[in-house]
C-alpha cells in the first residue's frame, strides 16, 4: 500500500502537477487506508468508492490537458448534510434513511467544478446536534487518537477522516462550534467562515441564522484552499456576502509582527483542563515571539450568556426547520395509524433519535404562547449585547485568542445520557457563532497524548487575518499534518 | 423551571410527536433542568436594546423573477413514500 493518502492536499497537488503520480493512485490509495481503518473509526455513512475512482479519472484528464486547479484530484470527505445529487443524503438520521437528493449543494456544485474526488458521506450527529457524534443513527465515529474517546462533534465524521488519512480535507458545518470543536479534538485545522460566506444552498438546515459550511484539513494552506473553492456570492442564498471574496492565500506566509492580539479573560474558567490552559499559554508565547502584541486585559463580559442564548436560538429554529420531517414528501414514513395526524406524530416519533426530539420540544416551547418573549426575544436582544461586545473589541484588535474547548477528548458514553453537560462543550465556541464571526481552530499540542485546539476569531469576512496568524502559528510551531497513530484492528 | 406532565404533552402536540409514557418523564425533567440555566438570562439588562434575528445587516434582498424550470415531477416524487397519479398521498385532513 503506498502512503500517498499521508499527504496534504497542496503536497499532493504538487506531486500531481509534476506528474510523480495520478489522482487514481492516489485514489486508491486513500481507498486502501479507509478500508483499513474504517471498521474501527466509521468515519463515513456512505462510501462512494467507485464515483471517487470515476472522478480521478476525470481529474488526471485535467491534468493532461492543463485545466487542473488546487484541488482537481483531491480525495475529499463531505458531510452528510451537504446534498449531493444522486448521492443517498441522510444527515446522520434514520429520518432520511433512504435519501436520494434530487440536485446538488453550491458547495459539492463547486467541489466537483474544481474536480475534487469525493470519498464518502461523513458521519455526523443527527441534523448536526451534538457534540461528540454518538448522537448518529449510524453509530458513533471513534477519535482516531484513541478510539475509545469521542471525536467530537457534530462534523466529527469530517475531522476524524482527515485525522486518519481517510480523506486529504473535508467539508463539515459549523452551528455553534461543530467544524472548530472536532477539529481540536482530533488535531486538525478546522475553519467556520463568517455568516454570508458560504452559501447555504443544499444544506440541510439546523439553525439557519447560525449554520456556515466550512473546511476541516491538515494544515492552514489546504483550509485556505477549500475555503477558496467553496466560498463567495450565490443568488440562491440571500444571505451570501455579495462582495468578491478575498484571496485567501495571499494571506499566507506574511509575518504577523504589530498583530493586535486580544485574549479574553472569560475563556479562561475553571472547568478548562491545566493541559489545555498551559499549551495554550504556550501558544501565546509564540504568538508574542513571532512579533504580535499579545494584550490580556481585555473583557467580554457577557461571553457567559452565550450557551443560554445559543441553546434558546438554535432549538427554536430548528424546531421550525424541522417541520419538514412529516413522512409525506419524503424520508421515513408510519403510516400504521388510521388519521394524517397520528401519521405524523408517530413518523416523528420514530425517525427522529433523542437529542433531536430533545432541541425540537426545548424549540417549540421557547418560541410558544407565554414562553416567548421571556426566552426566544430576550435571547435575540442578549445577542445584540454579545455582538457588540465583539464590535468594540475588534475597535482594538485585529484577532482575538482563546482554547476552542475547555477539555480534550472524552470518553465515549461520558456525556450522552447528561444533556447540558454535552451542551458545555460549546462554551467557548459558541460565542463567535452567535455574533456570526468567523473562527478558526489549530492544533497547539498535546495534552496526555491528546489533541488540543486553539481558536483565532476574526471580524467580519476577515478570513484572511484569522489564517494569516493561523498559518504564522502553524509554521512557527510546526503543529500540522498531526496524522493519529492508528494501526487496523 | 419546573415543567409538569402535562406541559410536556403540550409542547409534544405543539412539536407533532408522539411519546411514550417514559419519555414524558425524561424530557420533563431533562428540559427543566436544560431551562434553569436559562434563568440567567433575566438579569442581562436588554432595556432598549433591539433583538438580533441575523448577525447581517441584511434586509429585503431582491433579486429578477426569472422563470426557470423546475424540478420534473417524476424527481420531486422519487423519495416520496406513498404516490398515486404523480400525487403525493396521505390520509384524509378533513374527516
Amino acid at each position: 500500500m503506498s502512503d500517498l493518502w499521508k499527504l496534504t492536499a497542496h503536497e499532493a497537488h504538487e506531486g500531481l502537477r509534476r506528474r510523480e503520480f495520478t489522482s487514481v493512485e492516489l485514489t486508491e490509495s486513500v481507498l486502501e487506508r479507509v478500508a483499513e481503518v474504517e471498521p474501527t473509526i466509521n468515519a463515513y455513512i456512505t462510501l462512494t468508492a467507485e464515483l471517487a475512482l470515476e472522478q480521478a479519472r476525470e481529474a488526471d484528464a485535467k491534468f493532461a490537458a492543463g485545466t487542473a486547479t488546487p484541488l482537481t484530484g483531491i480525495p475529499v470527505g463531505v458531510k452528510d448534510l451537504i446534498v449531493t445529487r444522486g448521492v443517498r443524503t441522510t444527515a446522520g438520521s434514520k429520518m432520511l434513511e433512504n435519501f436520494i437528493p434530487p440536485f446538488d449543494s453550491h458547495v459539492y456544485e463547486n467541489l466537483r467544478r474544481a474536480g475534487a474526488v469525493m470519498i464518502g458521506k461523513c458521519n455526523m450527529d443527527e441534523f448536526a446536534m451534538g457534540s461528540s457524534t454518538e448522537h448518529s443513527a449510524y453509530g458513533p465515529t471513534r477519535n482516531p487518537w484513541n478510539p475509545d474517546l469521542v471525536p467530537g462533534g457534530s462534523s466529527g465524521g469530517s475531522a476524524a477522516a482527515v485525522a486518519a488519512g481517510e480523506c486529504l480535507v473535508s467539508l463539515g458545518s459549523d452551528t455553534g462550534g461543530s467544524i472548530r470543536q472536532p477539529a481540536a479534538l482530533c488535531g486538525q485545522v478546522g475553519l467556520d467562515p463568517t455568516y454570508g460566506r458560504v452559501s447555504r444552498y443544499g444544506i440541510i438546515a439546523f439553525g439557519s441564522s447560525l449554520d456556515q459550511v466550512g473546511p476541516i484539513g491538515r494544515d492552514v494552506e489546504d483550509v485556505a484552499t477549500m475555503l477558496d473553492c467553496i466560498g463567495g456570492h450565490d443568488p440562491r442564498d440571500s444571505t451570501t456576502n455579495p462582495e468578491p471574496m478575498p484571496d485567501l492565500r495571499h494571506y499566507l506566509g506574511r509575518d504577523i509582527r504589530g498583530m493586535r492580539v486580544g485574549v479574553p479573560k472569560e475563556y479562561f474558567i475553571s472547568g478548562m483542563e491545566p493541559g489545555v490552559a498551559a499549551r495554550i499559554e504556550e501558544a501565546l508565547a509564540v504568538l508574542a515571539s513571532l512579533g504580535a502584541i499579545v494584550d490580556r486585559d481585555v473583557s467580554l463580559p457577557s461571553t457567559e450568556h452565550a450557551l443560554a442564548v445559543y441553546y434558546i436560538i438554535a432549538p427554536s429554529e430548528a424546531s421550525a426547520n424541522l417541520a419538514r420531517y412529516d413522512g409525506v414528501k419524503y424520508g421515513f414514513s408510519d403510516r400504521a395509524a388510521p388519521s394524517l395526524w397520528e401519521n405524523i406524530e408517530q413518523t416523528r416519533a420514530r425517525g427522529f433519535g433523542n437529542e433531536v426530539k430533545r432541541r425540537i420540544m426545548l424549540g417549540t416551547y421557547a418560541l410558544s404562547a407565554g414562553y416567548y418573549d421571556a426566552y426566544y426575544l430576550k435571547a435575540q436582544k442578549v445577542r445584540t449585547v454579545i455582538s457588540r461586545e465583539f464590535a468594540e473589541a475588534f475597535s482594538r484588535y485585529d484577532v482575538l485568542v482563546t482554547p476552542t474547548s475547555p477539555t480534550v477528548a472524552f470518553p465515549l458514553g461520558a456525556k450522552v445520557d447528561d444533556p447540558f453537560a454535552m451542551y458545555l462543550n460549546d462554551i467557548y465556541t459558541l460565542p463567535a457563532s452567535v455574533a456570526g464571526l468567523p473562527a478558526v481552530s489549530v492544533p497547539c499540542g498535546f495534552s496526555d497524548g491528546l489533541p488540543v485546539g486553539m481558536q483565532i476569531i476574526g471580524n467580519f469576512f476577515d478570513e484572511g487575518r484569522i489564517l494569516q496568524v493561523a498559518h504564522a502559528y502553524e509554521q512557527a510551531s510546526g503543529f500540522r499534518n498531526l496524522l493519529a497513530p492508528l494501526s487496523a484492528r | 423551571m419546573a415543567l409538569t406532565r402535562d406541559d410536556v404533552l403540550h409542547i409534544a402536540r405543539l412539536a407533532r410527536i408522539a411519546l411514550d409514557e417514559d419519555e414524558v418523564e425524561r424530557f420533563r425533567a431533562q428540559l427543566s433542568g436544560i431551562l434553569d440555566h436559562f434563568e440567567a438570562l433575566a438579569a442581562v439588562e436588554t432595556e432598549g436594546i433591539e433583538p438580533t434575528a441575523h448577525p447581517l445587516p441584511l434586509a429585503n434582498v431582491m433579486r429578477d423573477d426569472e422563470v426557470q424550470p423546475s424540478l420534473p415531477r417524476d424527481e420531486a416524487l422519487a423519495n416520496a413514500p406513498l404516490t398515486e397519479d404523480g400525487y403525493l398521498r396521505v390520509r384524509a385532513v378533513l374527516e
